[in-house]
Formats: C-alpha cells, sequence, structure tokens
C-alpha cells in the first residue's frame, strides 16, 4: 500500500512537473497570480517526490521485500543507518534521490528567490520544472523503483557490502546537492537567455546559488575520496578514474562560475562568459551522471550500472546541453558589452582564473572521454590513467594557484602588481623558506613535493595577507588592525579562508610524496617497522557483526617503544553475498595517519599486511573543508542574500531593472 | 587600451594557453595511455615488446600460485589462450578464480606478463565492460551469462 502511495506521488510529481514547464507558454505577460502558481507547483513537487521518496525508505526501514529494489539490495539483519542508505545505494534509487534535490533546488528558488523578477521567476521555474520532467520519465519508465515481486522473497540479497558504511549515508547527498543544485543557476542562465535581458542584477540573483552547489559539491568530493580512502584499502585518495572526473569536471567548471559571476555582478563584464559557464557546468553534471550511471567507462566506483538504461540518460543529456547551447548561440550575440578593464586588474585576474579553470576542464575532459571516441574510431581499447592527468593537470593548475594570491590583492579596473608584490613579501618569503627546509630535510625524495610543499605555505601566507592588508590600509596600532580585520565584510573572510582552504590542500597533497609504505606476510609475535612506528600482531581473531563476520588482527602500534594504540584491520565477510571487504584500521597522530589493511588471510597466525605511515593526509580533506566553510561564510554574508531585507528605494530600482 | 585591444589581448591570451595544453594534451595522450589486451591479441604477438598495456581476461580455475612473501602467480584466459601473470602485493577482495580480472604491467622476455596494479571491481555480479568484450569476440561470453564463462574457466585450464 505504503509502495503504490510512493509510485502515485511520483506520477503526480510529474504531472505537476508539466503544469510548472507550461505555465510561462499559458501567460506572456508577467502576471503576478501564476508566478504565485509556479511557486506553488515547485513546492508541491518537492513535497510529492519526498512523499514517494519517504515510500520508499519505509519500505527499506521495514524490510519489505515484496519490493523488488529492496529485495535486491538490503537485508533484515542490516543495522538501521544502513538500510536507510541504501535507498539510494542502488540505480533506481538514486536516481530518485536526484530527482529529490533536483525538487528541492525549485522549491529553495521558490521559496527564497522572492526578489526575482516575477518573469524571470517564472522562467526559472519553468527549466526547473522541464528537468524534472526528463528526469521523471526517466524513473517512472526506466528505473521504476516501486516494482513489485511475487510471490515475496523472505529474505533480501543484502547490500553491496562496500557499501554498508557511514561514507553512503553522508557522501551521495552532498555530491548530488552539488551536483544538482548547478541546475538552478542552468535555469536562470537559460531563463535570462529567452526572456533576453542579462544584467549584473542577474548575476547578483545567480551567485548564491552557484555558491552553494559548489559547496556542497566540495564536500562531496573530498567526503568521497576519504570514503575511498579507507574503504578499498589501497591507501590512494585519488586515481583520476572516470567517475571521479566525472564529479571533478563540474567542480572545475562551478570554481570558474563562481569567479566570472563576481566580475559580472561588480562589473557588469564577462556577461556572455558566465551565461556560457552556468549552462557548461550543469551539462558537466549530467555528463557525470551519465558516465556514472551507464558504466561506460570501466570504473573502480562503479555500481550497478546499466548501460541500457544509461543510453536513455544520454538522450536527456543531449536534448538538455543541445537546447541551452542553440538558444545560446542564438541570443548571446545580442547581449550588451561590459566594462573596461587592464589586463593587470582585479577583472583580468579572475578572467585568468578562468582560463586555466576551464583548459584543465577541458584537459579532465578530454582525458576522461578519449577512450570512447578511440573505441568508436577504430575498435581500440585504451585506458588513460594518473600518468597523463598528472602530466596535463598539475601543470595547468600550477599558474593558477600561484596566481591566487596575487590576484585576491589586485584593484577592480586597474591594478598595481608591485604593489601587491611588495604586499605578498612576506608571504612570498614564507613560501621559498619552506621549500628550501623541506628540500635540504628530503631533498632525496626529488624536487616536486618541496616545491608543492613552498606553494601550499604561499597561498595560506597570502589568504593571511590578504586580511592583515585590508585591514591595515589605514594604519593604526595592533588593536585598531584586529578590530578592524573582524570588521571586514564576511564575504572577504570567506574568499581568504576558501583560498587558505586550496594552500591546505596542497600541503596535504604533497606531503603524500613523504608516506613510507610496508607490505609484508607478519605472523604472531613479529614486528613490522614502519617510519618511528612499531607495528607488533598479537592477535587473529574471529569476530561476529550483526550480519557479517570478521577476520580481525590486532596490533599494538608503539613509538620509541612505548604502545601508544592498538590497530584491528579486518577482513570481512558477508555471508548474504559470500563477498569479502577490507576493513582499514587507522591510527591518527596530529594531521597524519598509521593506515593497516590486511591481505587475504590464508593461515591462521599469519597475515599479509599493506602498512603505511602518511604523514599530514588529513591536509587534504581539512583543505576541502575549509574551502567549503569559506563558502558558509561568504553565503552568510548581508550582500549575498538577495532576499534579505533591501530599503525600499532600492528595491523599486531592482523590479524596475 | 581600446575595447578592440582590450579584445584581442584576450583571445590571443586564451588562444596561447589553449594550445600549450594543446600540446600537452597530444604529448601525454602518445606516452601515457595503455592499451587493452586480450591473451589471444598478446600470443598473436599484437604487443610491442616493453609496452604497458592492461591485460584483461578470466582468471583460469585451479591456476592461483601464492609464493613467497607477497608475490603471487595465476593465469589470464579469454577461452582461447592463456597468459600467466606474476604480481607482488595484496590481491584486490573481489579477485576470485573463475572471475573477470584487468591486470596492468609490461611482459617479460620469457612471455609472462609482469603485472604491477591488479585493478578491483565494487561488485561480484560486475564484469569489466573490456574483458566482456574481449570474451564475446572468442565467443564464450553472451550477456547475463557469467556461469558460461565460469564454465569456460574450468575447461581451459583443464590438462
Amino acid at each position: 500500500m505504503i509502495n503504490e502511495l510512493g509510485h502515485f506521488a511520483l506520477v503526480l510529481a510529474l504531472a505537476v512537473a508539466v503544469v510548472q514547464t507550461a505555465l510561462p507558454l499559458v501567460a506572456r505577460a508577467a502576471d503576478g497570480v501564476l508566478v504565485r502558481v509556479a511557486d506553488r507547483a515547485a513546492l508541491l513537487q518537492f513535497l510529492l517526490v519526498g512523499l514517494s521518496f519517504g515510500c520508499l525508505a519505509m519500505a527499506y526501514l521495514t524490510s519489505d521485500f515484496s519490493v523488488r529494489n529492496v529485495y535486491e539490495n538490503s537485508h533484515s539483519l542490516m543495522p538501521v543507518i544502513y538500510k536507510f542508505s541504501g535507498v539510494w545505494g542502488n540505480h533506481e534509487g538514486s536516481m530518485l534521490l536526484w530527482v529529490l534535490i533536483l525538487a528541492f533546488s525549485g522549491a529553495a528558488v521558490a521559496s527564497f528567490s522572492q526578489a526575482l523578477p516575477p518573469r524571470l521567476r517564472l522562467l526559472v521555474l519553468a527549466v526547473q520544472g522541464s528537468i524534472a520532467v526528463a528526469f521523471l520519465l526517466f524513473l517512472l519508465f526506466t528505473s521504476n523503483p516501486f516494482d513489485r515481486l511475487l510471490p515475496a522473497p523472505f529474505e533480501g540479497r543484502d547490500l553491496n557490502p562496500l557499501l554498508q558504511d557511514l561514507g553512503l549515508a553522508i557522501h551521495p547527498p552532498l555530491l548530488y546537492i552539488g551536483y544538482v543544485g548547478l541546475s538552478v543557476s542552468f535555469s536562470f542562465a537559460v531563463a535570462a537567455l529567452i526572456d533576453g535581458r542579462i544584467d549584473s542584477a542577474w548575476a547578483r540573483h545567480a551567485r548564491p546559488w552557484v555558491l552553494a552547489a559548489w559547496m556542497f559539491l566540495t564536500l562531496g568530493i573530498a567526503m568521497g575520496s576519504y570514503w575511498a580512502y579507507y574503504e578499498l584499502g589501497w591507501g590512494g585518495w585519488w586515481f583520476w578514474d572516470p567517475v571521479e572526473n566525472a564529479s571533478l569536471m563540474p567542480w572545475l567548471a562551478a570554481t570558474a562560475l563562481l569567479h566570472s559571476a563576481i566580475v559580472m555582478e561588480k562589473r557588469g563584464a564577462l556577461k556572455v562568459w558566465t551565461i556560457l559557464l552556468s549552462i557548461l557546468a550543469f551539462s558537466l553534471s549530467l555528463l557525470g551522471t551519465f558516465i556514472v550511471r551507464s558504466g561506460v567507462l570501466t570504473s573502480v566506483h562503479s555500481f550497478a550500472t546499466d548501460p541500457a538504461r544509461g543510453v536513455v540518460i544520454l538522450v536527456i543529456l543531449c536534448l538538455f546541453i543541445g537546447g541551452s547551447l542553440a538558444l545560446f548561440a542564438w541570443r548571446a550575440p545580442r547581449l550588451a558589452q561590459g566594462g573596461l578593464f587592464a589586463p593587470i586588474s582585479r577583472e583580468g585576474a579572475l578572467v585568468f582564473n578562468n582560463l586555466f579553470l576551464s583548459t584543465s576542464c577541458l584537459a579532465v575532459l578530454i582525458g576522461t572521454l578519449y577512450p570512447l571516441a578511440l573505441e568508436a574510431w577504430d575498435g581500440s581499447k585504451i585506458s588513460v590513467g594518473p600518468p597523463f592527468f598528472n602530466a596535463v593537470f598539475i601543470p595547468l593548475t600550477l599558474p593558477l594557484v600561484l596566481a591566487m594570491p596575487f590576484g585576491q590583492q589586485l584593484a577592480w579596473k586597474r591594478g598595481d602588481l608591485a604593489a601587491v608584490a611588495q604586499r605578498l613579501l612576506a608571504s612570498i618569503l614564507i613560501g621559498v623558506a619552506g621549500m628550501i627546509v623541506i628540500y635540504a630535510l628530503r631533498g632525496e625524495q626529488g624536487v616536486l613535493a618541496p616545491i608543492g610543499v613552498g606553494i601550499g605555505l604561499f597561498v595560506v601566507a597570502g589568504s593571511i595577507a590578504e586580511i592583515i592588508s585590508r585591514a591595515a590600509r589605514s594604519g593604526g596600532g595592533a588593536a585598531s588592525v584586529l578590530r578592524k580585520a573582524l570588521g571586514l565584510p564576511l564575504a572577504t573572510w570567506g574568499a581568504a579562508l576558501a583560498h587558505a582552504g586550496v594552500g591546505v590542500f596542497i600541503l596535504g597533497v604533497a606531503s603524500t610524496a613523504y608516506q613510507v609504505e610496508r607490505i609484508a606476510n607478519i605472523s604472531v609475535g613479529q614486528t613490522l617497522v614502519l617510519a618511528d612506528y612499531e607495528l607488533t600482531l598479537t592477535k587473529v581473531e574471529r569476530r561476529d557483526g550483526p550480519n557479517y563476520t570478521d577476520t580481525v588482527a590486532m596490533f599494538s602500534v608503539a613509538r620509541g617503544g612505548v604502545v601508544e594504540a592498538v590497530a584491528e584491520p579486518a577482513k570481512r565477510i558477508y555471508p548474504a553475498r559470500q563477498m569479502p571487504t577490507t576493513e582499514v584500521a587507522r591510527i591518527t597522530r596530529g594531521f597524519g595517519q598509521v593506515y593497516v589493511a590486511l591481505g587475504e588471510v590464508i593461515e591462521g597466525n599469519t597475515v599479509p599486511v599493506r602498512a603505511y605511515w602518511k604523514p599530514y593526509v588529513l591536509l587534504i580533506w581539512l583543505g576541502a573543508v575549509i574551502m567549503s566553510l569559506g563558502g558558509v561564510l561568504s553565503l552568510l554574508d548581508r550582500r549575498m542574500r538577495v532576499g534579505a531585507p533591501v530599503p525600499a528605494k532600492a528595491r523599486r530600482k531592482l523590479v524596475q531593472a | 587600451m581600446t575595447r578592440k585591444q582590450r579584445r584581442f589581448t584576450l583571445i590571443g591570451a586564451a588562444g596561447l594557453v589553449l594550445a600549450l595544453a594543446a600540446g600537452m594534451i597530444l604529448f601525454a595522450l602518445r606516452d601515457s595511455v595503455a592499451f587493452f589486451r586480450s591473451p589471444t591479441e598478446v600470443s598473436e604477438g599484437k604487443v610491442r615488446a616493453g609496452e604497458r598495456f592492461r591485460l584483461g581476461g578470466l582468471v583460469a580455475a585451479g591456476t592461483v600460485n601464492r609464493g613467497v612473501g607477497d608475490r603471487v602467480a595465476f593465469t589470464v584466459t579469454d577461452g582461447k589462450a592463456t597468459i600467466s601473470v606474476s604480481y607482488v602485493g595484496i590481491l584486490p577482495d573481489l579477485f576470485r578464480e573463475g572471475q573477470g580480472v584487468v591486470t596492468e604491467g609490461v611482459l617479460a622476455a620469457d612471455g609472462s606478463f609482469r603485472a604491477d596494479t591488479v585493478l578491483a571491481k565494487h561488485d561480484e555480479t560486475y564484469m569489466p565492460k573490456e574483458v566482456a568484450d574481449a570474451l564475446k569476440k572468442q565467443g564464450v561470453w553472451q550477456d547475463g551469462s557469467k556461469e558460461v564463462a565460469k564454465e569456460v574457466a574450468k575447461e581451459v585450464t583443464k590438462p
């Protein structure tokens, strides 16, 4: 019954989405009533999809195996949290989550973008509705999560054991909010193109949405990377795998969009480019959905892929990308030119940023799709791996991060590079000093890592310098500088924090060069020496969990003879699927981790072990978290909250514009 | 600077960066991609000496031999030809006899394959697309019939 209710709600949501899409066709002139209808439709669509999602979740929580989807991906013995996250641990459920977040984005626009001109709001919600129509049709006709099974089996086939982890509860929702959140700026762009009016107010309205999506995308990718790091047991955090690239490309485009929208809002320039980026960012999200769901590219992160249904996503993708780009080609030439600026200026720096971000995005795109193209061309199968991406991506992002501290400090219209360099002198010196010290200490491991450390330090110091130089502009003592720094707009702090996050991330990446790896067969009583740590195997034992059995190897972790912790890596077998997984033990020391993974245990008291000492590895993900925090601060800035109370005079101007 | 000049500098700079990137991409694509080969293709001599490539197929039943330390040897088959593979390291969780595998490495002088990477998969019902295609080519795989492939893996290894 609940199951059918969910199915029915989904059909109703489709009907509502059709209405929402068709509204602007009914009335051309901005009509107050119609806009309210569109608002209500967006909210209703969200409620209906939410109801549908709730029904599926209910089926999972009550282990209703008469629902095929539940039978195939759940088990009555599974802990409740995995039963719930199992809802999106499969193709149908994850597409439902996708649509849920899409509907949520639409409802959020209807609720928070009250200051948007009525005509534009109507169009934005219509475009948002059309995306929902496409994906609801896809769900209902090819991927219905509510299919029944008769007779109902007694027990489910269990969720893929690799997915029985807290990571599944966190990573996909975050990533999807980021992915699908970019649909809002896409809808804004398409609506503005249809409307034919694009000005700096547009950027003002669209920016908070881009920023919010970007924040979640950043967190989602970082969380996914950390999950793969501890779940797969290879000790890596990024493999340049197609599925990873699928999330990186929208991130690069969204980062570029974030910056170009600033130029558009403040200076009225780069309009055409910003609109194009809004379209491209979401197009790359769609492309990512296609790559992940269709399995056309062999990936280590592929779950529940289905090429046949992937083709349908490809059709949707072509429709939306093709349609929006055609509209762009038709309308864009009519856009007015923006303000003038010198090459050395804040605008110039942001153009530089966009140039390198989009070029590196293009490089990732080519590397990811090249195997597909080549196979279609002459049938040969190849894989493009880390050597390609490292050789191309790193040189392309290097100028970007080096220029970042400079760009922050340049003035609008015409900047003074020499003055900025003077203000950044301390930061440059810190970077160079760090580089020299690391090279002197660990020079035998190559020059790349010391350069990375130097750049990371320079970027972090540059962000601090940005705050200090702004606060100290009018002089005064330390106390007044501090007071002024605290009084700086939140957006300034947000930008500085996000950029510092990039520096922290680079420090984490550079430090991976200094990791220590040991692979060995260890018997009980033997000790493995790993950098400063001694790992002694004390016991191998079996432990039973709710729906699995662990073979646990207990290691005492000692430094200088003093036992500091116990690491308990395990090999876990899930009887329902007869599938083993590796449970990695991680001992955190400062920002570094001792990482211990087991191989297949053949004999009782001897275990194959892969152990790492990874200094400062946590900085990689911490950097991403800091970046997102910067986004939060910027979003909290008064100037970002378009819906916030505006003086009546300004509001009149906004509506007329 | 006039509007025209500004536009020229912008387009010039963009063109320069794009050209540089294109150069790097072409260079890297020539040097750092690995071709996927089936055992049949390898036995037909399609692989140059010292070339890095990916070898994919089924792990033949009964051939996995765990040697001293973390040394592992096994045989990869596509139903027609077989290649013996040696690997040092810890095998991924879902590495099993009779199942699909993709390994990356170089051919040794004695015709065996020295793998430095064995790719993991996440799902026991998942068959790497390249492996499935290679098996289809040999006529031992139809969509949805994993059992057939398993039988083949067993049969080939019978003495």
